[in-house]
């Protein structure tokens, strides 16, 4: 295959960036997206250029640290699929594929195709966590039965990996997907009620405090999530936030 | 306390104080321990325990006997005792640090997986000021995350004979014996709190429909004792680690470094007081000091180019602690997993895992005749198309006993022995078949029958098994047909081993310490508990019980001297003396204006690695490898080409870090190989086998912890030994027929 690359450069946070035209060869239907990219970057390191700058680590979909918009959608045109699990099949012969960073306020542009995404961590860290001591000193197990349709929800919602494809999906670039993900999963388990209300007011603040936009359902996220996280996790955080807020 | 007036019996006072009874009679007689005779036997006061407790320590004499008998060079510190007391004699005798000082101790943990969130997390907890460093945009990335199956915990929630002594003597079986039975034990030991915890945390784990917690089973076992959360086990449970490690953040008391790699560990008479770092996004070098660094980066399996490694995984901090004076342990010992995706060309840049749970219910064949084989590779046949005659299940045939379930190593070489002889499939002839088509129907009349519906109806018995395949595996068999392009619900998947986890690494005593004071090293990163070859769902395992309930008691021994230490400097002359280092390294590897590009190189590397030093391996082989990758190394210093600029985001840059040590790590590796003359575990050695093919252990020369000493630039490697002493087991040939 060969094919026509419209790629993001921007050397780095504060400097401009714009769109460089790059052309690859010999490019087989089994490679993976990236795989396809180390390839345009062994070309320019051999012609003395720097290398395209993408995030990536895992290459399996689980890790949630590639990204990139290709074509307009957050990793790809693939459902269900992150970049790195794309693969070449997908695309024909002499295609003309764009390549973007996630954008959004909140997520920075560090260098051409990496983002700073550190905003998801402060998010987490106001309040995404049950306050357990670590210590091993807890109950059993076992002690407390959790019905299954319960634990498979909190299951569904903790699938999340934290990309921030929801984020570059959205008109808005709203986080709701990603900390309804979260506060749903702890919201569906007896271990996370003790804190609920408190979770969520911290991870809301949080949120608007980074410069995530407003939610209006249009439901981008959810159908460019690469884990399937359902919009009913943003229904689930309005619903435990309204709690929080309502009932003293 | 059933005596009256509160006074102590002498073996009240020894199990209070974890020392023996002969101790307590010692130091009554020398007077040193005051008592008074009640009735003919000794009584000691309260008032007089409490005395004791605020002078001296009451010494063990029989202890400290026992414990110097090593001709090691670093004691083990194993406690002497009965196995199942020892760790918590040990917990109860090691010293501690107040909650009041350990608000004046700083620590640095590298790594911030399952056991380096959960270190941080309980380290910050009990008190100490924590610094964490990972190299990935966030701690959530780090590739404990991309584990599947689960976690091992001697639970015995099943009801099927577990205990803490099967786990223990599965893992050390399974280990071929080369690991250290203290630490093999422990592990077992606080295994059981581990699911405790993470419950507690709000990880969801599988549960039945009675809302109890679900179990299944895993390869080298006769039991379920495996607790996991769909495929995702590895994902939830760093995703708790690290809730807990941002609960800590948020408290102030870990601050987090992203983005930022180890490039030194920094001495200061002898001890580690710090590290060297670089900031992977303004490419800034930094100083920073602590009492202790904690070392917990992972494996090396990168080192093989092609594994199923995240692309970052590395072993910088590993092998820069090595080179500063920590031994390192067994590197030849790695684990070549029996399940992964098959190479499809060369442009492959890492291997996909497909998780070990997939055993339970697929089995594994190659075709019996050469010809089916030979047809399937050029597309005239398909592997539906083969009769069940003609198919070979092998390790259902050579091991009647674990069957499909036998552990890594031996499958691995298994399918490795039908590729060879020319019964492997794919166009590449380097793959096995998995197949579901069995499971799908026996799941499929089980739920006919318990629904009431139609058992001999075959379409509906098809449908209803592969909904119950979707509901255990559905996340993996998409990821392999994503990859793949087939759908392995109706054709078998194709698989072959590729390198997963190493069982070596840095040499830790059974406080987790490495050879360097203050220097600790936790989960893959260290040697201990997996010997020759690591069972499934034991990784994690090992990570969080190192992190959550290890590390965080034995630092204090170490620590107990540091209160009055003070804040660690980092305008000293060591510090300065590390930084420029790093800094001559990054000049120096930067120098070349044009060149080849580090994956070349690192490539290159790769394909020596498996060639020589994987599956199988032989002296002439690893002689070799040792030469070519001694050629290499010399080739990358003056022919690689590393573009951009030092002070700016440089990706290439960070990974001819990585690439320099990996050069010299690979080495180290082959040298071990040679040196190792028998094969166990994953270390396969050609020329010691039994004539069935079997690894043919030599217990009588081998039964020791090969721990390599760097002894400088040029110089060849310093080998110590630990010797392994087993006192609870037996020392058996492993059969899994």
């Amino acid at each position: 295959m060969e094919l026509k690359l419209k790629i993001w450069r921007q050397s780095n946070r504060e400097e401009k960036g714009s769109i460089i035209n790059y052309e690859v060869k010999n490019i087989e239907p089994d490679m993976s997206f990236l795989e396809m990219l180390d390839i345009l970057n062994q070309g320019l390191i051999e012609n003395g250029e720097e290398p395209v700058a993408f995030d990536h680590d895992c290459r399996e979909g689980i890790c949630g640290m590639c990204s990139l918009v290709i074509n307009g959608a957050p990793h790809g045109p693939d459902k269900s699929t992150t970049t790195c699990q794309l693969h070449m099949r997908k695309f024909k012969s002499g295609d003309t594929i764009y390549i973007e960073p996630f954008r959004g306020t909140a997520f920075p542009v560090i260098k051409d195709l990496v983002v700073d995404r550190s905003a998801f961590d402060r998010i987490q860290q106001s309040g995404g966590y049950v306050s357990v001591s670590t210590s091993g000193n807890t109950v059993d197990a076992n002690a407390t039965p959790i019905p299954k349709p319960d634990a498979d929800k909190a299951f569904s919602a903790a699938a999340c990996i934290g990309c921030g494809a929801c984020v570059a999906a959205c008109k808005n670039s709203s986080a709701m997907l990603f900390v309804g993900a979260k506060v749903s999963q702890y919201s569906h388990l007896p271990q996370g009620q003790v804190e609920a209300k408190e979770r969520v007011i911290n991870m809301v603040k949080q949120m608007d405090k980074e410069g995530f936009g407003s939610c209006t359902n249009t439901g981008a996220c959810e159908a460019h999530c690469p884990k399937g996280i359902s919009l009913d996790n943003i229904l689930n955080l309005n619903r435990e936030y309204l709690k929080a807020k309502v009932i003293k | 306390m059933d005596n009256p007036g509160q006074m102590l019996s002498i073996k009240e006072l020894a199990d209070m104080l974890n020392v023996s009874q002969k101790t307590i009679r010692r130091h009554i007689n020398s007077g040193k321990i005051k008592s008074v005779k009640l009735g003919g036997i000794h009584r000691i006061s309260r008032e007089e325990v409490s005395a004791l407790l605020e002078v001296e320590e009451i010494i063990d004499e029989d202890l400290i006997k026992n414990s110097t008998e090593h001709v090691f060079p670093f004691p083990s510190k194993v406690p002497v005792g009965e196995l199942k007391n020892k760790w918590s004699k040990h917990k109860g005798t090691i010293n501690l640090v107040s909650p009041a000082n350990k608000r004046n101790i700083d620590i640095i943990v590298v790594g911030t997986g399952l056991a380096g969130a959960s270190a941080s997390a309980t380290l910050a907890e009990l008190g100490y000021n924590v610094k964490a460093f990972c190299f990935q945009d966030s701690p959530r990335r780090a590739h404990s995350i991309a584990a599947q199956g689960g976690i091992n915990a001697s639970k015995n929630y099943q009801g099927d004979g577990d205990s803490d002594y099967r786990l223990f003597y599965d893992t050390i079986k399974g280990g071929d014996y080369r690991s250290r039975e203290a630490n093999v034990y422990r592990l077992a030991e606080v295994s059981a709190n581990i699911i405790d915890q993470c419950v507690a945390q709000g990880v969801p784990f599988a549960r039945d429909y009675g809302g109890l917690l679900d179990n299944r089973s895993f390869g080298g076992v006769l039991v379920s004792r495996t607790f996991y959360a769909k495929g995702q086990t590895g994902q939830q449970l760093l995703l708790g680690a690290y809730s807990a490690l941002n609960r800590q953040i948020n408290r102030g008391k870990v601050e987090m470094f992203s983005r930022h790699e180890m490039m030194d560990l920094v001495l200061v008479d002898g001890k580690a007081r710090g590290i060297i770092s670089r900031n992977l996004v303004s490419g800034k070098i930094e100083r920073h000091g602590a009492h202790a660094v904690v070392i917990a980066s992972g494996g090396y399996g990168n080192v093989f180019y092609l594994s199923t490694n995240a692309m970052g995984s590395n072993v910088t901090a590993s092998w820069k602690i090595h080179k500063k004076g920590a031994f390192f342990a067994n590197p030849c010992f790695t684990q070549i997993h029996p399940t992964c995706i098959p190479v499809s060309g060369d442009h492959q840049s890492k291997l996909t895992l497909m998780s070990e749970s997939l055993r339970n219910d697929g089995r594994i064949w190659v075709p019996k005749k050469r010809d089916d084989a030979e047809k399937i590779r050029k597309k005239q046949l398909k592997p539906t198309e083969i009769p069940e005659d003609n198919r070979d299940y092998y390790l259902e045939r050579r091991y009647p006993a674990f069957g499909n379930l036998v552990p890594r190593d031996v499958a691995s070489r298994a399918a490795k022995e039908r590729c060879d002889a020319g019964y492997g499939v794919n166009k590449t002839g380097q793959a096995v078949y998995l197949d579901f088509a069995a499971a799908i129907e026996r799941y499929g009349q089980e739920r006919a029958i318990s629904t009431g519906q139609d058992k001999n109806n075959r379409e509906l018995v098809k449908k209803l098994g592969k909904e119950i395949i979707k509901a255990k595996y559905g996340n993996l068999f998409q990821m392999y047909e994503k990859i793949v392009d087939e759908n392995p619900y109706e054709t078998p998947m194709q698989i072959f081993p590729a390198v997963h986890y190493t069982m070596g690494g840095v040499w830790v005593d059974y406080n987790l310490m490495t050879s360097i004071p203050g220097c600790f090293a936790i989960g893959e990163a260290n040697f201990s508990d997996h010997g020759a070859n690591r069972l499934g769902a034991s990784a994690l395992m090992q990570g969080l019980a190192d992190g959550y309930f290890v590390l965080p008691y034995t630092i204090g021994d170490y620590l107990s001297n540091d209160i009055k230490t003070g804040p660690i400097k980092t305008d000293t002359s060591e510090f300065k003396e590390a930084e420029s280092n790093v800094r001559a390294f990054i000049e120096k590897i930067m120098s070349n204006n044009s060149g080849k590009s580090v994956d070349y190189y690192h490539r290159k590397l790769g394909k020596i690695m498996w060639e020589k030093c994987g599956m199988s391996r032989n002296a002439k082989g690893l002689e070799s490898a040792i030469k070519e990758i001694q050629e290499l190394r010399e080739e990358f210093y003056s022919d690689v080409f590393v573009p951009g600029q030092a002070d700016n985001y440089n990706e290439e840059l960070a990974k001819a870090g990585r690439v320099a040590d990996f050069l010299e790590l690979g080495e180290l590796f082959a040298i071990d190989a040679l040196e190792r003359k028998e094969s166990c575990g994953g270390h396969f050695r050609e020329e010691y086998q039994t004539p069935e093919g079997e690894a043919l252990r030599n217990d009588k020369e081998y039964t020791f912890v090969s721990c390599w000493e760097h002894m400088g630039k040029n110089k060849s490697p310093k080998l110590n030994k630990e010797e392994l002493k087993f006192e609870s087991v037996e020392l058996k040939s492993r059969s899994y027929k």
